[in-house]
């Protein structure tokens, strides 16, 4: 039998993965083995397989993905920092047929937007609510966010977070899980191919809530600040799985009936 | 048995390397070459070929989406 060479295999036939056209052609300016990148994937190709390409409206916010718009080849607004959920309730109700979602860090959504998001979910918003959780406010040189662990050290907290002096972290996912305004509320990672396969679904999930006009959908994604944590990526993923995880417990916190 | 083969393409000039690709393959195939890129960082290639399976792993975590796959089943 003739062995298969690689120009055999290399065909257009043969393709079974390449880049969401839904993506620019611009180089994302994220760190090497950013999480950012990932997630911003899983946004596309969700939106991408539902086919609503032009009938979705995203809000960037303030913070390495502040540029989001400039990757995402969709409608996008860009907030002013923390203010997303705030701009994405006033563009729903404009346009209450269009897809709508933000996509916030945790300095944006959990920090100085906290307020915004808690009533924007308890006012139950008919929106989609993307998370990147890193622990870290990364944009502006890794300091402290309401999300660092406890112990955990940022270029504010350099000895570890003392939650004796600088307060506990604030579990944005549990807490929206609580309000009558949210019907899916879940929390995923995306830096094992099984976890980025589960995120996806659960990204998919939010926008067929969305679509079923069942109000907030949250979904919260444990990510890496290789930078601002002052790691290789390798070991970041490490870390992030020795650290963030048993603080950050992965899965589905609220899931109302979708039809 | 109709054995499944894979490969995948790096866009070269696009890979930060990060190495993230390199760790989630089963089969060892990705390793960081000797040389760099324009950017100057060393990219992802296929260092043991014939051991792709086609199965993705490495394009699901690559945060750039530089690597694109192709699978066939070579007939036995
Ligand atoms: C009103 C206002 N206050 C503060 C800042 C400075 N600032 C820019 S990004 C950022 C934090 C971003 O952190 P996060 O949301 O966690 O996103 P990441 O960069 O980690 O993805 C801050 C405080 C700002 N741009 N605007
Ligand atoms: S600073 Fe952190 S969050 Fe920002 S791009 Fe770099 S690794 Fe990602
Ligand atoms: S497709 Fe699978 S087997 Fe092939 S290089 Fe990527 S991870 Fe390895
Ligand atoms: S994961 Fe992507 S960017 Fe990172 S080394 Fe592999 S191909 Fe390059």
């Amino acid at each position: 039998m003739a062995e298969l060479k690689l120009e055999d295999i290399i065909k257009e036939e043969n393709k079974v993965f390449s880049k969401t056209p839904l993506f620019t052609d611009k180089p994302l300016s994220y760190c090497p083995g950013c999480g950012h990148g990932v997630a911003h994937r899983l946004v596309l190709e969700v939106i991408e397989e539902m086919n609503i390409t032009d009938n979705v409206i995203g809000v960037a916010p303030v913070g390495c993905s502040v540029l989001s718009y400039e990757f995402m080849n969709i409608d996008m607004a860009e907030a002013a920092h923390g203010r997303a959920t705030a701009m994405a309730t006033g563009i729903k109700r404009v346009y209450p047929e269009k897809f709508v979602f933000t996509y916030q860090g945790d300095g944006d959504l959990a920090a100085i937007g906290t307020g915004e998001t808690i009533h924007t979910c308890n006012r139950g918003e008919n929106i989609v609510i993307i998370f990147i959780n890193n622990g870290i406010y990364g944009m502006t040189g890794g300091q402290m966010a309401p999300t660092t662990i406890p112990a955990m050290k940022t270029s504010t907290s350099p000895y570890g977070r003392d939650t004796q002096m600088m307060g506990n972290p604030l579990k944005m996912t549990e807490l929206v899980a609580q309000l009558d305004g949210t019907c899916f509320v879940a929390r995923h990672a995306v830096h094992t191919p099984v976890l980025v396969r589960k995120t996806k679904k659960a990204i998919r999930k939010a926008f067929e809530y969305q679509k079923a006009k069942k109000g907030t959908a949250f979904v919260e994604i444990v990510s890496n600040c290789n930078s601002g944590w002052k790691l290789t990526p390798l070991q970041s993923i490490k870390w992030l799985e020795d650290n963030m995880l048993p603080y950050y417990n992965l899965g589905t916190l609220k899931e109302d009936p979708l039809d | 048995m109709a054995k499944v083969r894979g490969a995948v393409v790096v866009n070269i000039d696009r890979c930060k390397g990060c190495e993230l690709c390199t760790a989630v393959c089963p089969t060892n195939v990705l390793a960081m070459h000797e040389k760099v890129n324009v950017k100057g960082y060393h990219y992802s290639y296929m260092a043991n070929p014939e051991a792709c399976t086609g199965c993705m792993n490495c394009a699901t975590v690559c945060p750039d989406t530089v690597i694109t796959v192709y699978r066939v089943k070579e007939p036995s």
